[in-house]
């Protein structure tokens, strides 16, 4: 169901400088692809905030559903083995 | 006072014509982004808002950047807030077809889209000025003024090949605007002597890639391009419509109520 009053929803995603990875930065409304980019950079690279935009209809993210919070992500609380921290980092060793 | 003595108090005819010439450029700026302003608050949509209000923030800064320089060119100590809250209408040189009401959301896109093209060719053209000063400031804004022809013809694709209201909204615009563009590219001495002296460029040369320019956009949108028509009007010389005297009161108010006001 289209409601051709309110332009579709896109979620803005921009990359601070090169060899940073794009994060999410927030949402707007646009009539089209071109408009998403331009709106994007108007709202949300004003203040020199970035070098790339990646913009995506919200209707094309594919999020996971809340109701299964528990079953998704409580199984993982218990299993603290998996947190890489029970190493012993030699000092030689300056980034990891 | 020497013969050496630079931008002498009493003007000679070449820094009084490149003062001139430079107001033309800055008035044309800060008129358009006086009257883009107005759109604050009551766009069609938040997002516009911004849009139009970072293009007018735009236009204001290349006025100031003009305007500060023409200051030092006339050399009389006044600065850009001087020139620009301080001048008569008589002594304002911008084209008139800034000064024309925004109208609709689509006539101020028409409008907007006729000048993006022109400052865009006229800048890059510029930037490669015998002017070291004009040159600086024609390179810095040539960016900025790629990004408003983006947006504006955007919208008038958008608009123009729309709907049949849009449409047709558009095309009025067009026919109602059009007349005014033939002002920018009337060469008057003024700017035959700047392109002599390799300061500006010639406005042939800027109306032959101008008009290829906008052709491609009306195509896009579906618009049938109206006629030129001569024209009657003079804003280039101080001789303005009736709109501008209404934006002046408006800018102009605070500085003349409350004289160096500053915050």
């Amino acid at each position: 169901m289209e409601d051709k009053r309110q332009w579709p929803l896109y979620e803005v995603f921009v990359r601070a400088r090169g060899g940073l990875d794009h994060k999410h930065v927030g949402s707007l409304h646009a009539a089209d692809a071109r408009m998403a980019i331009e709106h994007a950079r108007d709202l949300y690279t004003r203040r020199q905030e970035g070098v790339s935009i990646w913009a995506v209809p919200s209707n094309a993210i594919i999020a996971s559903d809340p109701t299964e919070t528990d079953s998704l992500f409580e199984p993982a609380r218990d299993k603290i083995y998996r947190h890489p921290t029970f190493y012993e980092i030699p000092d030689e060793v300056k980034t990891l | 006072m020497s013969a050496e003595a630079p931008h002498a108090a009493a003007p000679n005819a070449d820094t009084d014509a490149l003062f001139r010439y430079v107001l033309r450029l800055g008035d044309l700026s800060l008129v358009l982004g006086q009257r883009l302003g107005e759109w604050v608050g009551h766009s069609p949509a938040l997002e516009e808002d911004l849009g139009v209000a970072n293009i007018a923030l735009d236009l204001i800064g290349q006025a100031r950047l003009f305007l500060t320089y023409a200051g030092e060119i006339e050399g009389r100590g006044r600065d850009e807030d001087k020139l620009a809250f301080l001048r008569e209408q008589g002594a304002y040189f911008n084209a008139i077809l800034v000064e024309q009401p925004n109208g609709d959301f689509g006539q101020t896109i028409v409008r907007q889209v006729l000048i993006d093209a022109f400052q865009l060719e006229l800048y890059e053209r510029m930037a490669a000025s015998s002017d070291a000063r004009l040159a600086a400031i024609a390179a810095k804004s040539v960016k900025e003024v790629r990004y408003h022809l983006r947006y504006s013809s955007g919208w008038l694709v958008r608009l123009g090949d729309g709907t049949a209201e849009s449409h047709a909204r558009v095309q009025t615009a067009l026919d109602l605007l059009w007349p005014y563009t033939v002002e920018l590219f009337a060469a008057d001495e003024l700017d035959q002597r700047m392109a002599e002296r390799g300061i500006g460029p010639q406005l042939s040369d800027v109306y032959a890639a101008w008009s290829a320019r906008i052709d491609a956009i009306l195509s896009e949108a579906t618009l049938k391009r109206p006629a030129d028509r001569p024209h009657a009007w003079h804003g280039k010389r101080g001789q303005h419509s009736e709109h501008l005297g209404y934006i002046l009161a408006e800018m102009q108010y605070l500085q003349r109520t409350y004289p160096d006001a500053r915050w």
